[in-house]
């Protein structure tokens, strides 16, 4: 493992001057800005932390460290067989770790991966079902890493007795998987719960389950502690419970609710898996997605990820990273993350000024928006070839304003060296309903096939900012005249 | 009388070993095992055997 995990320059392609006002140590500016829609001192906590801001996911990466086997509960999408590699999926993982291991493989991932600014611990059970275990690691990481920011999540059943601990331990995120607020629909999809040393079955459990999350929920904000709430959204089951979930943990004070979908298939033994339950379609997701738009803030950008996941979202060095391929005592040097810091303070403020001056004026507001995939490695930029993604990032632009959509995986088009005709099917399927796929670099053939399906292909903007290029392409075929030469500028 | 786990089902996640009020249970070799002599089958402590009510596979914590 001697080559470097994740390149500095998969976010600055070259070291080129500050731009604007953002300069080392200066947070005045940049960085530091809060979003129109959020406090700073909350975005203080979500900037640097990939999964509470589609922001920071360009630039950051999480792992998690599988310390919590144990689960209270049983969910109809879950089995507990989680020894494998080859899955991602939440739930799964390849190695449980004790809090010395996992301080080690912390250390390990640390000193490799400049971008890494969270761990968390998300199973492969339940984290406060091994309060122990999740604890410990907790109290050892922040006396060897104190820059991580500690997260962890929960299906809430232990919740209520932890809190405490949780403020102690400056946990500042908490995830609760809440996927009914029923537990007429809970009963279907939770099949029991342990609690206060019995089995409950059927709506007395769901019933259980649901008081303990919403109260956990209740104390969580109180404590000030942001806590975001994961639903499964599984068709016929909870699909059209999926706007009341919304409106009730908004309620409850949720900072961010991520609708995921169902993974269902027979060959993970799962018993939605086994008796056919279907997950939905990336459309229907998307649908369900933007009837909650304007109740609880919609997380869009979750790859539902395993519970020992490492790197950026999009991608996994986990394998790079087992007990077996680590130092016995790793060591960690603060100043590589301290620069990283510095590099992401000037790309924000680059591509914030570069999608700022991008904007069309008014007149041209009225015309229609467009969806566009962006095939990307991170840093904000159109900087991945088109057979080497392996997802597309959906944003939505407008001339004003550029929206991110969600993530569409796919199976990458290029597999060892070639280009599969056939494989381009399922890509079109999964990109049918955008207008244009940005790439840095594209070959002949899938441009021709895209563009036959009505998918146009656009690498003009090969290794520039999203959303700065996503304006400028929309201009252009808008008509709109006005933004020509900007790119060059920003 | 005594329980015992079935270990090609155990997928080795510790939940019973938790919940165990005797400290019978501990790990063996990526599974765990319930020591007999300790075993009380939860008798004077709980209504059901606590390893069984938590174990995440049916029939895996089963009357010895």
């Amino acid at each position: 493992m001697n080559h470097q995990v994740v390149s500095l320059d998969s976010v600055a392609r070259s070291e080129k001057p500050a731009g604007g006002c953002s300069t080392k140590g200066n947070n005045s500016c940049g960085s530091s800005t809060a979003p129109a829609d959020m406090p700073a001192e909350v975005w203080e906590k979500v900037k640097d932390h990939p999964c509470y801001s589609e922001e920071a996911h360009h630039y950051f990466a999480r792992m998690h460290v599988a310390v919590a086997p144990a689960c209270n509960i049983q969910c109809n999408y879950c089995n507990r067989k989680y020894d494998c590699s080859n899955e991602s999926r939440p739930g799964v993982v390849s190695e449980k770790l004790t809090p010395e291991e996992a301080v080690r493989k912390i250390t390990a991932v640390a000193s490799k991966v400049p971008q890494l600014s969270v761990l968390g611990i998300a199973g492969p059970g339940d984290a406060l079902a091994n309060p122990h275990k999740t604890f410990k690691t907790f109290e050892m990481v922040s006396k060897a890493l104190p820059h991580l920011k500690l997260c962890l999540s929960t299906n809430g059943l232990a919740l209520p007795d932890h809190v405490e601990t949780i403020k102690d331990y400056n946990v500042d995120h908490v995830t609760i998987t809440i996927s009914a607020v029923d537990p007429e629909v809970g009963q279907h999809i939770y099949p029991w719960i342990f609690y206060e040393h019995k089995r409950w079955t059927g709506i007395e459990g769901a019933r259980i389950l649901l008081e303990r999350q919403l109260k956990g929920l209740e104390m969580l904000v109180e404590a000030g502690i942001l806590v975001k709430v994961n639903s499964v959204l599984i068709p016929g089951v909870n699909d059209h419970h999926m706007a009341e979930i919304n409106r009730v943990v908004k309620s409850k004070g949720a900072f961010l609710h991520n609708v995921m979908p169902l993974i269902s298939d027979p060959a993970h033994g799962t018993h939605f898996g086994l008796t056919g339950q279907r997950g939905p379609t990336p459309m229907e997701l998307k649908a369900v997605q933007d009837q909650l738009e304007g109740g609880a803030k919609l997380m869009r950008h979750c790859r539902q990820c395993r519970a020992d996941a490492v790197g950026l979202l999009g991608e996994d060095l986990g394998a790079d990273f087992t007990l077996d391929k680590i130092e016995e005592e790793p060591s960690y040097d603060p100043k590589l993350h301290e620069m990283y810091m510095d590099v992401v303070d000037r790309e924000r403020s680059d591509r914030h000024a570069a999608e700022d001056a991008a904007k069309v004026t008014a007149a041209y507001a009225e015309a229609k928006p467009l969806l566009v995939a962006v095939a990307t490695k991170g840093g904000g930029r159109i900087n991945q070839h088109f057979g080497h993604a392996k997802e597309f990032q959906l944003f939505e632009v407008d001339g004003r304003t550029v929206t991110f959509k969600g993530v569409r995986k796919t199976d990458n088009y290029c597999q060892g060296g070639f280009g599969e005709e056939e494989a381009l099917d399922p890509i079109v399927e999964a990109l049918r309903d955008v207008a244009a796929v940005m790439v840095a670099r594209i070959g002949d053939c899938p441009k021709e096939k895209l563009a036959s399906e009505g998918i146009l292909v656009v690498d003009d903007y090969a290794h520039e900012y999203i959303e700065a290029s996503a304006l400028a392409w929309w201009s252009k075929v808008n008509g709109a005249s006005d933004t020509d030469g900007l790119m060059a500028s920003a | 009388m005594a329980y015992k786990i079935v270990a090609s089902q155990c997928t080795g996640c510790g939940a019973c070993e938790f919940e165990c009020p005797n400290k019978a249970i501990s790990e063996k070799g990526g599974v765990f095992v319930i020591n007999p002599d300790k075993c009380t089958e939860c008798k004077g402590h709980f209504d059901t055997a606590q390893c069984t009510a938590v174990c995440p596979v049916d029939d895996t914590c089963i009357p010895a």
